[in-house]
């Protein structure tokens, strides 16, 4: 006979949240498994009315997607939370953010609309800025300007079952060069496909089609998440969220 | 003189090794203080990875009380991975520590906190990447003094070249005066240079200096004499004892890291000491007195703590939790008061008795029951009553099966082997006790989905115990017994797949018992270990057998002695030991009786509860039990996540 934990079953979630943090400063070196810890513990000294699952081990509603990779700082990092009492989601975000270590800043804050759509499926692009000093810029505009002019460019990628050669040219859209306080910049946006292209895999295609190696280890930051739109930018993907709750203000909330 | 950070440089390095989280400090409660605004500086060491180092309650609470200090700072530095140390050497970046990334060899003082023998080639490692010379004599006043602590100080003879003093017992009280000394040094133009700062600081009550104590070594290589070379330093150093827990309610503030750690929850020490007498526990032996915390000072922790962390779950850390003369009343209490919040609260590894497992169901009352651990130690009554553990094999079944029957659906037994008098067969009686558990825990809870998880060790003779003389046994002979241990447990699968056992092979115990029980002489083994690339070596992957075995054939061979002369010799009742000169307050005689005892496989009592046996460390350090009820309860508090 299967066990039922005793008692009643845990309070339902009446309200989920959206949230928009980031991986700054030296926390860039966190991975996915250190900011969900951080996260859940600072919920809790927050004070945050989280809903938790049924069964022998019940766990926060929390869903996380899109990590940015170890290393690599974010400007737009996404998770979803559900709670078992109502709150103002402004207050959560000021709560949250005192209660989390200076580097992971939570930036915004919405109620998920009912009807809205999963947020998951708002994350499908990455726009990166990849800083690389020591690099010169024009020797980086040739590298991009060759790495652009193939259909395709394999590289080997570290996973469970050894390396895989995957086709990064495939996910970006687009590459460019910039310079900034004289160091080199690329921006480039990538489209989030399985297995993910990641910055040292574009570096590791422009070390493939154009040799090019800089000399000290390159710092990304992921700028904007989201999805990819017409333009070939990538949208603010709490945005529907937000239409839709301005549509509702004065009216009690959906639940 | 302002200290620059290593960040800048170390950046870069730490893209290209592993988990470099552990390396960028930033944790919930960690604190950075301007480094020109205090008087004295303390790295704080714990000479293993950043996982193991970090929950360390002992680091925890050092780092807390001397930040609270306006004329101190004290900041962490832990054993660094080979992967980062090589690049480190290769870029010329120091030893550092996590909060401010300061150079260690900046820090006026280096504290060390040794849990564990098996962490001296760590220190080395971090000396010399810090740029600090091995040896003490080599220091100038430029460099840190070097301090090591922690339960293995009471015997820091192995390590009397590289450190520049040991403190003895409880750190709370003692770095407070260790920094007054430094404080006062540096004030007065640091007068009689580095020699006279370290004689200052072998008049403070538990600091040994082991320069100023010489050794001499008699023809069959025992120790002839030991003897001080000043007389302004004391004969005999004493432990220092806190005797108000109450008083010192730290970690207020414990760190939580963002790296994954060994302990993930919080821990309340709940009273520090033993008088179970376990014979051969060498913490139960040198933290005595037992000194209660009450429950209301262990409450207003728990909710502080929670408040601050944010962790899931509070250990009730001590030797012996369900010995607090409280616990029921604690545990009740606390269940009341954090039901419904999902925070899980626990009890280490407790002893065989039927009342630990209806603390533990008061515990696990609103969540999880999924392992329930024990610690008989001895796999015999014969070998239980050896070494003081007493428990009847009726009772470790009914024990066992009571918590079954209660839904727990794992159980942990503790065992060790090698124990003094020890044979095959008591080793064997493990295997019908883990069946006979089974056995009775299948009829008791009518399921079939019940496990018992037997984890074995080596035991290792330990300084300040009655096993202090006895003869260790061999990496051979815990081997066998270990495989005749698997042997019969796999004998009726029916039951065996029930059973599972985990164990250590014998050999790192054997080198763990070389530093336990050795003298000056080992440090140069320790060195040469280092030197050929031994560190981490309480890691199975790091640690290398033979190249302790080969450092100890050579460098051991000029003085007559070997290995086995350290670890496998039963010493006799007068023979100087290395550590006959540093005070745990235990009476010699009264260890040697017991071992006696031990021997004749007679028990003691716990001086809790049957009356004062004389071990002698109250009347010597001037101390008493410190024991409760108080008859107070915890005050209704509305906790954090209701």
């Amino acid at each position: 006979m299967a066990r039922t934990p005793d008692g009643p079953p845990p309070p339902p979630t009446v309200q989920k949240l959206r949230l928009r943090y980031t991986k700054r400063g030296p926390l860039r070196f966190a991975s996915h498994r250190d900011l969900a810890r951080a996260l859940e513990r600072a919920l809790r000294r927050a004070q945050v009315p989280m809903a938790f699952s049924a069964g022998f081990s019940p766990h926060p509603k929390i869903s996380y997607m899109g990590a940015a990779p170890t290393g690599a700082a974010s400007e737009a990092e996404y998770f979803e939370i559900g709670l078992s009492a109502r709150r103002d989601p402004e207050q959560v975000r000021v709560a949250l953010d005192a209660s989390l270590p200076p580097g992971i800043d939570v930036l915004e804050c919405v109620e998920a609309v009912e009807g809205s759509g999963s947020l998951a499926d708002r994350l499908n692009a990455t726009r990166w800025r990849i800083d690389l000093p020591g690099v010169d810029a024009d020797e980086l505009s040739t590298a991009v300007q060759a790495f652009l002019a193939q259909e395709v460019v394999l590289v080997a990628k570290r996973t469970k079952n050894g390396t895989k050669d995957v086709d990064a040219r495939e996910a970006v859209v687009s590459a460019a060069v910039a310079v900034e306080a004289g160091c080199a910049i690329l921006l480039v946006v990538v489209r989030q496909l399985t297995p993910t292209v990641r910055p040292d895999d574009v570096m590791a295609a422009l070390a493939a089609v154009a040799d090019l190696h800089p000399p000290l280890p390159a710092r990304a930051v992921r700028e904007a998440q989201g999805r990819l739109d017409d333009s070939g930018d990538v949208a603010d993907p709490l945005g529907p969220d937000r239409e839709a709750s301005s549509r509702c203000q004065g009216e009690p909330a959906q639940v | 003189m302002t200290v620059e950070s290593l960040y800048p440089r170390l950046e870069p390095l730490l893209a290209q090794v592993q988990k470099p989280i552990q390396y960028v400090g930033g944790e919930l409660n960690a604190q950075v203080k301007p480094w020109d605004d205090v008087a004295v500086h303390w790295a704080l060491m714990y000479p293993d990875a950043y996982e193991v180092g970090l929950p360390n309650q002992g680091l925890m609470i050092l780092y807390e009380v001397l930040n609270e200090r306006p004329d101190a700072l004290a900041e962490r530095t832990y054993a660094v991975w080979p992967d980062l140390a090589g690049l480190m050497r290769e870029h010329g970046v120091g030893q550092f520590t996590v909060d401010a990334h300061r150079p260690v060899r900046e820090f006026d003082l280096l504290g060390v906190s040794f849990a564990t023998e098996l962490g001296y080639t760590n220190l080395l490692e971090a000396l010399d990447l810090a740029g600090v010379p091995l040896h003490a004599v080599d220091r100038d006043e430029s460099h840190p003094v070097v301090v090591a602590g922690g339960h293995a100080a009471f015997n820091p003879e192995p390590v009397s070249d590289f450190v520049d003093c040991a403190v003895l017992g409880d750190g709370e009280q003692v770095v407070g005066d260790i920094t007054d000394v430094v404080a006062a040094w540096k004030e007065q133009g640091r007068p009689g240079g580095r020699v006279e700062l370290l004689a200052r600081l072998a008049r403070v009550d538990g600091v040994y200096v082991p320069r100023f104590y010489a050794v001499s070594y008699a023809a069959d290589g025992t120790i002839a004499e030991v003897r001080r070379t000043r007389d302004d330093v004391p004969a005999k150093v004493g432990k220092r004892t806190v005797m108000d827990l109450d008083e010192w309610p730290y970690p207020k503030q414990p760190l939580v890291p963002l790296a994954e750690s060994v302990h993930e929850r919080m821990s309340v020490e709940i009273f520090r000491g033993c008088t179970r007498g376990c014979r051969f526990c060498q913490a139960g032996m040198i933290t005595r007195p037992v000194r209660e915390r009450t429950i209301t000072g262990i409450g207003s922790m728990v909710d502080a703590g929670l408040k601050a962390t944010g962790y899931e779950e509070v250990g009730l850390l001590s030797l012996s939790s369900a010995d607090h003369s409280e616990i029921g009343q604690l545990a009740k209490e606390l269940a009341d008061r954090y039901e419904g919040t999902n925070t899980g609260l626990s009890l280490p590894s407790t002893r065989v008795d039927a009342f630990n497992v209806t603390l533990a169901n008061e515990l696990s009352r609103n969540g999880r029951r999924s392992g329930l651990t024990f610690a008989p130690e001895g796999g015999s009554e014969r070998i239980r009553r050896v070494i003081n553990k007493t428990v009847s094999k009726e009772d470790l079944v009914r024990t066992v099966t009571t918590a079954y029957a209660n839904g727990w659906r794992q159980v942990k037994l503790y065992f060790m082997c090698g124990l003094p008098t020890e044979t095959d067969e008591d080793v064997l009686e493990i295997a019908e006790l883990a069946v006979e558990v089974i056995r009775a825990g299948r009829e008791a809870s009518g399921s079939k989905d019940i496990r018992c998880t037997v984890s074995i060790g080596g035991f290792v003779p330990k300084p300040h115990t009655p096993f202090q003389w006895a003869a260790q046994a061999s990496a051979e002979t815990i081997d066998h017994r270990l495989r005749i241990l698997r042997e019969a447990i796999n004998a009726d699968r029916r039951i065996g797949r029930s059973i599972g056992l985990r164990y250590h092979d014998g050999k790192p115990g054997v080198i763990e018992g070389l530093l336990s029980r050795g003298d000056r002489r080992v440090g140069r083994v320790i060195e040469r270990v280092w030197r050929d690339g031994g560190h981490f070596d309480g890691w199975s992957e790091h640690f290398s057998y033979q190249r302790w075995v080969t450092a100890a054939a050579e460098e051991l061979a000029a003085f007559g002695v070997d290995l086995d002369w350290y670890t496998t010799r039963e010493r006799t009742e007068h023979e100087v030991l290395p550590w006959d000169h540093l005070d745990s307050g235990l009476d010699k005689e009264w260890l040697w009786d017991d071992w006696q005892d031990a021997i004749s496989e007679d028990e003691v009592g716990d001086c809790r509860w049957t009356g004062c046996y004389d071990c002698g460390v109250c009347p010597t350090m001037g101390t008493d039990i410190q024991i409760g009820p108080t008859g107070r309860s915890l005050l209704p508090l509305t906790p954090v996540g209701r």
